[in-house]
């Protein structure tokens, strides 16, 4: 990953949503979602100076977006990225079980990466899933009604599905 | 949970009761319990069916089977061979007036018969990807009414006199707004639908974009024909990749059909919509905070006025609706304001969604016309509390909201009677606690949520939050005292009074409201060291049963970190010192010999 | 498709589609709805819609079609399919695993029998 391969991602992945904007400009947040998904799950922080170039906004400014939003990275995180939500009615409904038994079964905390670079684990506010909580998402994939026993089985599937492959 | 397997509904008609039906209901309960059943069959009074010469009926579902005539005696018979052993009774069958075996019921469960669907009419009903199946049910034809028959002026008095408030937490008249947008001097006007969805316990606006995604499409450019706004913006959370997917094949089929994009349904009208994404970050829907993040900026809420009519997105006037809001307007728009304000009660007319989460059966979405009582909504329509436990409270308007104690179930849910109770109807998400929900916890909960989502922006909210985190800490830890509490209402008072946007304005709300209604709970934590509902882990303990313990060992071999001890046969034992109160142990005893103990 | 600038048009299309959901003349003897949010997914739709098609497939069924929708609201029985079979009653069944979903098909859909223990609801939503 060279500063110029990123800075000739950065500028076509910029200059295709700003083309299909409704208004141009101002669509810093899209652009870094896309940078993001292209990237895998994190945001190379040499992208900030090039959308300071394309878009005329200070550093400062962008870096406070980056900041703000708990969804950029601009550290790279696991291929999976592991989001149990930790609001009220997924906690009265055994949240907490979940979240050790996901801990345990990863062996690692919030915001660490496990060793192997597949999973990140993180913790969110609720997901609207409610109705079939606790609940994660692991990367798009929602999944809900977990078990300490669906955790691991879940895990135990993306696992060997990796080392399938 | 245990997934309910039958419900049985027993006739509770002036007729049926007269006839020995209290009797039958109670004979039929007690015959469950001994066969343990009670958790898997449900037993619900209904209605008159309307056969009361017959009485008292009973309807077993699922399989919807009547039986008529049922006294003291044939009702335990019933459970015996019905539920048991899967055995119709003939002999009790329901036979119907021309003697021929009637199985289709009339009543149905009230999940069902309560709910009157209209912001979520065609959800599961059509296929979200077909704009067919949404013209089918009307869809697009509310467009063309405002566009061809009623124009802008009528649109607005229908949905005045529909009297539908904003469905997004504030529950502001919808026609002002859209009154107001029109008002306001400008050639450019925005419109946004607020799908940041972020109260914890809330989701229906997730289910429409799912289910429904024209309905907002359609609502958007009613709005925008009203106002007179040429461009319009979706703001979804990120956290919905499936609503964005659906809404974005939405737009294309409406763009292909001519209903969306330039020259609407052939007149010189146009407006388009685009999508713009969140990143995580609740106080984004709020609605300045919105604007400020579809801008490409940090998403922090600004002061108010100027209000968004007036000087909204980009500085020109923007109307913004929740998407609930929205979907409520084309059936309005087709069937008349009248028809919605039917609904209701005064000050609340129409229908509202509520999410039914936390410990009640019937998880889910219902709709319901305002004003229906707490009681009917949890218990008749939520199916009451799982595992044969009992209600302690209802969290309503998530953390800007409060809760409702179990002396107010009978409360009818409108905009005013929660004010009076010390909480909101927010956006409709209801969060069911049993009696193992600690409400010193709860509220230490909510304010995780808003220390971690406070934008920082005032000093109040910022730090203030976290303080009154740190003493329910510490009260949860069982450190706390009697000058905390005093503190913890002085401080929540203060930021409401000075902070910026509704967020720091509602955050004590969760706090100030079990204080208010659980202040014995708060007690305990401070002045016993006990936490009530044994949640708080520093303030119970997990011990084993001298006398029930047959040493099977079970437990001590799933303990994770071996606090465990005993010899095979013999009691055991938990070491207070190791234990991390994981509660895996009481699971797995067989023998009921482990309990939580609050000392 | 040509843009639609009457009422007439409109109308139109809704007839048609109508027909598609009510299932009068639309050449197949019934259909099965696999409610598709998010929450029914979280809780293992995607599986469960796999299963039906796969089941169909190995029993060489056409004439039924498979479709989905978003949710019924019923989280706490998710997966939840609704079977539609012509000339009878719609029926929603909840708790619907992979497996109990071939049994639906085995017994619902060839033989013609309701599958008692499953059902939520008969009748139309
Ligand atoms: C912290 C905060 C979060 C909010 N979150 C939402 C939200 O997720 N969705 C929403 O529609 N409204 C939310 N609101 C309310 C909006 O500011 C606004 O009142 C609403 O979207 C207006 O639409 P309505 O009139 O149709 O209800 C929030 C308000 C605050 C203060
Ligand atoms: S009250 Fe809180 S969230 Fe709202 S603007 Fe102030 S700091 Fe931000
Ligand atoms: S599981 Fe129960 S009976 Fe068995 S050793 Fe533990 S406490 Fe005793
Ligand atoms: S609280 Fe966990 S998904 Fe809503
Ligand atoms: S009162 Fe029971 S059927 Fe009428
Ligand atoms: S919200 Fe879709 S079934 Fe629960």
């Amino acid at each position: 990953m060279s500063a110029d391969s990123i800075r000739e991602t950065v500028t076509k992945i910029y200059e295709d949503i700003n083309s299909q904007s409704l208004e141009k400009g101002d669509v810093l947040i899209n652009t870094l979602h896309a940078i993001q998904d292209h990237y895998g799950n994190f945001i190379p922080i040499e992208a900030a100076e090039v959308l300071k170039e394309l878009t005329g906004t200070p550093l400062s400014k962008i870096y406070e977006v980056l900041t703000f939003y708990t969804m950029f990275s601009t550290h790279r995180r696991g291929k999976y990225v592991i989001r149990i939500c930790k609001s009220l009615p997924c906690h009265v409904t055994g949240g907490q079980e979940v979240v050790d038994a996901l801990k345990n079964s990863l062996e690692i905390s919030f915001g660490e990466t496990t060793g192997d670079g597949l999973f990140t684990l993180e913790e969110t506010s609720c997901l609207g899933l409610c109705g079939v909580s606790p609940v994660m998402m692991i990367n798009d994939e929602a999944y809900g009604n977990l078990t300490k026993e669906r955790v691991s089985e879940i895990i135990d599937s993306i696992v060997s599905r990796e080392r399938g492959e | 949970m245990p997934a309910v397997e039958n419900t049985v509904l027993i006739c509770a008609g002036g007729a049926c009761i007269s006839a020995g039906e209290k009797s039958v209901k109670e004979v039929f309960e007690d015959t469950l319990k001994k066969y343990s059943l009670e958790t898997v069959v449900r037993v619900v009074e209904t209605g008159c069916m309307g056969a009361c010469d017959l009485g008292p009926i009973l309807v077993i579902y699922p399989e919807g089977v009547f039986y008529q005539k049922v006294n003291a005696e044939n009702a335990a018979q019933i459970v015996e061979e019905h539920i048991l052993k899967g055995r119709v009774v003939e002999r009790l069958l329901y036979k119907g007036d021309t003697g021929e075996l009637k199985t289709k019921p009339q009543e149905e469960l009230p999940f069902f018969t309560e709910q009157v669907k209209i912001a979520t009419r065609n959800l599961g009903v059509i296929d979200p990807l077909s704009i067919d199946e949404y013209i089918a049910r009307d869809g697009y034809f509310a467009l063309h009414k405002a566009l061809f028959e009623i124009g802008p002026e009528k649109v607005l008095e229908t949905l005045k006199k529909s009297e539908l408030k904003g469905r997004g937490g504030a529950g502001f008249p919808t026609w002002m707004k859209w009154d107001f947008t029109r008002k306001a001097q400008g050639d450019t006007k925005y419109i946004i639908c607020n799908a940041d969805e972020g109260d914890p316990g809330a989701f229906m606006d997730r289910a429409v974009l799912e289910g429904d995604p024209h309905t907002i499409v359609e609502a958007m450019t009613i709005a925008a024909y009203t106002v007179g706004a040429q461009k319009g913006f979706v703001y979804v959370r990120a956290e919905y990749p499936l609503a964005i997917e659906r809404l974005t094949f939405a737009m294309e089929k409406a763009r292909e059909y001519g209903l969306l994009g330039n020259n609407i349904l052939g007149t010189d009208f146009s407006f388009d919509l685009e999508i713009r994404i969140g990143a995580g970050a609740f106080v984004c829907g709020e609605e300045t905070a919105l604007i400020n993040s579809i801008e490409g900026k940090r998403g922090i809420p600004r002061v108010k006025p100027p209000f968004p009519a007036n000087k909204g997105l980009w500085g020109k006037p923007t109307l913004l609706n929740n998407v609930e809001t929205y979907a409520n307007i084309p059936p309005i728009i087709i069937n008349g304001g009248e028809w919605f304000s039917q609904y209701g009660v005064e000050g609340s007319k129409g229908t509202k969604v509520f999410a039914l989460a936390g410990n009640v059966k019937n998880t889910g979405l219902v709709e319901v016309p305002m004003g229906i009582t707490v009681r009917k909504l949890i218990y008749d329509i939520g199916g009451g509390i799982p595992g044969g436990k009992r209600l302690k409270s209802i969290q309503t308007g998530g953390p800007s909201g409060g809760c409702i104690p179990l002396e107010h179930l009978d409360t009818p849910i409108t905009y005013d009677n929660l004010k009076k109770l010390g909480t909101i109807v927010g956006s409709g998400g209801m969060v069911v606690m049993d009696e193992d929900s600690c409400m010193v916890d709860v509220a230490k909960y909510f304010l995780e949520f808003t220390v971690e989502e406070s934008c920082g922006q005032c000093t109040p909210c910022r730090d203030g939050t976290r303080r009154m985190l740190e003493i329910l800490e510490r009260i949860t830890e069982g450190e706390g005292t009697m000058e905390d509490l005093d503190l913890l209402k002085e401080l929540g008072e203060n930021i409401m009074a000075t902070s910026l946007c509704g967020l720091g304005q509602t955050a004590p709300q969760p706090v100030l409201s079990t204080m208010r209604y659980f202040w014995h709970e708060y007690e305990a934590h401070v002045l016993e060291k006990k936490c009530p509902a044994k949640r708080c882990k520093p303030l119970m303990r997990v011990v084993i049963d001298k006398d029930k313990c047959v040493g099977c060992t079970a437990c001590a071999r799933v303990c994770p970190v071996n606090a465990i001890s005993g010899a095979v046969r013999k009691p055991h034992e938990i070491d207070p010192e190791i234990c991390t109160r994981c509660g895996s142990c009481l699971a797995v005893c067989r023998f009921n010999a482990i309990s939580k103990v609050s000392p | 498709m040509a843009k639609i600038k009457s009422l007439e048009e409109l109308m139109k299309i809704k007839e048609n589609a109508m027909k598609g959901l009510k299932m009068r003349d639309s050449g197949k003897k019934g259909k099965i709805i696999v409610a598709m949010g998010t929450c029914g997914i979280a809780a293992g739709a995607k599986d469960t819609l796999r299963a039906i098609v796969d089941s169909l497939d190995e029993k060489g069924i056409e004439d039924v079609a498979v479709v989905q929708s978003g949710c019924f609201g019923l989280c706490d029985v998710e997966p939840t399919i609704e079977v539609h079979l012509e000339g009878a009653d719609p029926i929603i069944y909840g708790h619907v695993t992979p497996a109990q979903a071939k049994r639906i098909i085995d017994q619902h859909i060839v033989e013609g029998k309701v599958v008692g223990d499953l059902i939520v609801k008969k009748g139309e939503l």
